[in-house]
């Protein structure tokens, strides 16, 4: 059950301006039957630039509802160019706040008006600007930056529950991550640099790996690791417990202790196992 | 206001019947069965009971059932048992349309080196047998399978899937959770090695499931410790849950064609007047496989979240296979799987009945259902461009 305020509810159950303009002065549409929503926004200005009408039509959940609705309440009364000042965060405001999960539908809101405000001035659509990341939801790396600068979003997960992005199969995750750290102005990988390690500097972190990431996991597998000798870039270690007589010792082996290793020590480790 | 619930293959009210059972074993009867004293053996005798009780309902030996917590308790169990008891057998079977409890184990054990092949399903989510067969192997150590999907109701021809796995000498599961107490099961007849199922979808509380695993099979316990369920569980028991599960059972059997006769109708009724009331709605999945409980209908160009609060205005229970409810935007995957199209995933919704229901609520949903569907259609601006595509067609 989603936690809605009553103001959403109120919305949603009494949505305040359905329909369309028939000779509207802005039109803007965004979203589709595969993303899940959808709205059209259309509105009519009066001699001043002000907005005397807005309609909406909305598929969608109920706070994609209450969300477009607040919105046509919003912007009458407004001038255009006051009405482009509305952030996806005041449609929230204005409905006593959404769940996290569904501040997308109040971006849409935004979204849309932005689109009707475009074509009221009679500015050309806009081209898709950027790159396509997240596929399933049409999302490029300019609307992720965007959503992530005027949100202060710091998770994959935040950016998923704004614009949608990296919701569906999980495959731009990495690029949606990569966007965050560039935005936030963190470092863009957090592996050291390959610099040249003495071997006492070698074995003292492979040893430390090996307590602090490798052997914490596998023993809650019921296995275990030694470290028996490390010569030159072969690392010897025997295994233990349930992982030496499991038979994807050797996957465990390469894929993660290896893996592992190479992550946090250096590249060019290679793991062997001593029987 | 009593609420319409139709929502039982979420959950199910417990049986009056089955609390009677329950009580006195909080407060009076509270030993623990593993006891040496009268007082903890008579509780023990108490669970074999119900053990006796869940067995009958499958048509299982009593040392067959072990007492597990849930139902995703139960199949990991069975598919860790699989795995850990062959252990030369790398590849695992499934279909894509198993419930979490099932489908992310195996995602996460695909992550973990093994193979796993996910089964598709067609359009009506029947399972692409052929499909099935052909990727068994000598290294396939386990196939699961649920008996009946808890999204559409399907029901998956287990037995005859289970005849050919183990023929081939791999282990058969099958998640049962919606199966038991709607179908009939006799395990006596067929060659499923491990059955799940789960309390609370059959009247009995949450927190108590079982897994039926067939004298003989090899088998591994997924929780070590205590000596309780013969080793193979350890843990003490859920008691009371436990005694509940045992005649909510013996009720199952009882009742299982009432669910079959008055249950079916009922269904059939609320099925059959929403699509002839309602345009554009649909039914997903093999209208005749089905359990004679559920159906899932898509509403097109509405969005299931939004179907399911105006219903919840009526305190209609029911749910939805729509993104919006479960955290996740993309639609169920069940519906995907089976090539449902984004313009009815989005807005389905399931009703699934119970013995509770009366006639008098499946006409109140007839009543309410298609002016809220109407309502939201109103408001979507994709219903005013089918019209008008449709009146072009004319």
């Amino acid at each position: 059950m989603w936690e809605y305020t009553d103001k959403v509810k109120e919305h949603f159950l009494n949505p305040r301006n359905v329909g369309e303009i028939e000779d509207a002065d802005g039109v803007g549409e965004v979203g589709s039957l595969a993303c899940g929503d959808a709205l059209k926004l259309t509105f009519k200005v009066d001699e001043n630039e002000r907005i005397v009408d807005a309609k909406f039509k909305t598929f969608g959940c109920a706070s994609a509802i209450a969300s477009s609705s607040a919105l046509t309440e919003m912007i009458i009364g407004k001038t255009v160019d006051e009405a482009a000042k509305i952030t996806n965060e005041q449609i929230a405001e204005y409905l006593g706040g959404l769940p996290k999960e569904k501040m997308h539908c109040s971006v849409m809101g935004r979204d849309a008006l932005e689109k009707a405000i475009a074509h009221y001035r009679g500015q050309p659509e806009k081209k898709i600007e950027g790159e396509i990341v997240c596929e399933c939801f049409g999302v490029t790396d300019v609307q992720i930056r965007r959503a992530v600068n005027e949100n202060k979003l710091a998770s994959i997960e935040e950016v998923t529950n704004y614009i949608k992005a990296g919701g569906g199969c999980g495959n731009c995750h990495e690029k949606i991550q990569a966007i965050i750290d560039a935005e936030l102005g963190r470092p863009a990988e957090k592996k050291p640099k390959p610099k040249r390690l003495t071997n006492i500097e070698k074995i003292r972190l492979v040893q430390e790996t090996l307590e602090r990431e490798i052997r914490p996991q596998l023993l809650q597998d019921g296995g275990n690791i030694e470290l028996v000798d490390v010569d030159g870039d072969t690392v010897l270690v025997k295994l233990q417990g349930s992982c030496a007589s499991c038979q994807m010792s050797q996957v465990t082996l390469k894929d993660y202790v290896e893996a592992k290793l190479k992550e946090l020590v250096t590249d060019s480790l290679v793991v062997e196992e001593v029987r | 206001m009593k609420p319409i619930y139709m929502d039982n293959n979420a959950t199910t009210r417990v049986a009056p019947e089955v609390v009677e059972e329950m009580l006195p074993y909080f407060s009076e009867f509270y030993g623990n069965p593993s006891s040496m004293h009268t007082f903890g053996g008579q509780v023990a005798a108490k669970v074999e009971e119900a053990r006796e009780k869940l067995a009958a309902l499958l048509g299982a030996g009593p040392e067959e059932i072990i007492f597990t917590s849930c139902g995703t308790e139960s199949d990991s169990t069975a598919i860790w048992a699989a795995l850990r008891s062959n252990p030369d057998k790398r590849h695992i079977i499934t279909t894509k349309v198993e419930h979490p409890a099932v489908k992310n184990l195996a995602e996460y054990l695909g992550s973990q080196g093994y193979r796993v092949t996910f089964v598709p399903v067609d359009g009506q989510g029947n399972l692409d047998l052929d499909y099935l067969y052909d990727h068994l192997s000598d290294d396939t150590a386990i196939v699961s399978v649920m008996w009946a999907n808890n999204e559409t109701g399907v029901i998956f021809p287990v037995e005859e899937i289970a005849a050919r796995v183990t023929d081939h000498g791999a282990v058969f599961h099958t998640d049962a959770v919606q199966a038991v107490g709607k179908v009939p099961i006799n395990l006596g007849e067929n060659k499923v090695q491990m059955l799940s199922l789960s309390g609370h979808k059959l009247h009995a509380p949450k927190g108590v499931g079982a897994l039926y695993v067939r004298r003989g099979t090899k088998f591994a316990p997924f929780l070590m410790g205590g000596h309780q369920e013969r080793g193979r569980r350890a843990g003490t028991e859920n008691v009371a849950s436990i005694i509940g599960l045992g005649k909510a059972a013996e009720l199952a059997a009882a009742h299982l064609e009432e669910e079959n006769k008055r249950v079916k109708k009922l269904r059939d009724k609320l099925e059959k007047e929403l699509l002839a009331r309602i345009p554009n709605a649909m039914v997903n999945g093999n209208p005749e496989k089905r359990l004679p409980n559920t159906t899932s209908i898509a509403f097109e160009f509405v969005e299931g979240e939004a179907i399911l609060l105006l219903m919840n205005e009526f305190n209609i229970c029911a749910s939805s296979g729509s993104a919006c409810t479960s955290g996740s935007l993309e639609p169920s995957h069940v519906l995907r799987a089976m090539g449902v199209p984004f313009t009815a995933a989005h807005g389905s919704i399931r009703f699934s009945l119970s013995i509770y229901n009366s006639e008098e609520e499946v006409d109140l949903v007839i009543e309410k259902l298609p002016p809220i569907i109407e309502r939201l259609r109103k408001l979507s601006p994709f219903w005013a461009e089918h019209r008008k595509k449709a009146s072009c067609a004319c």
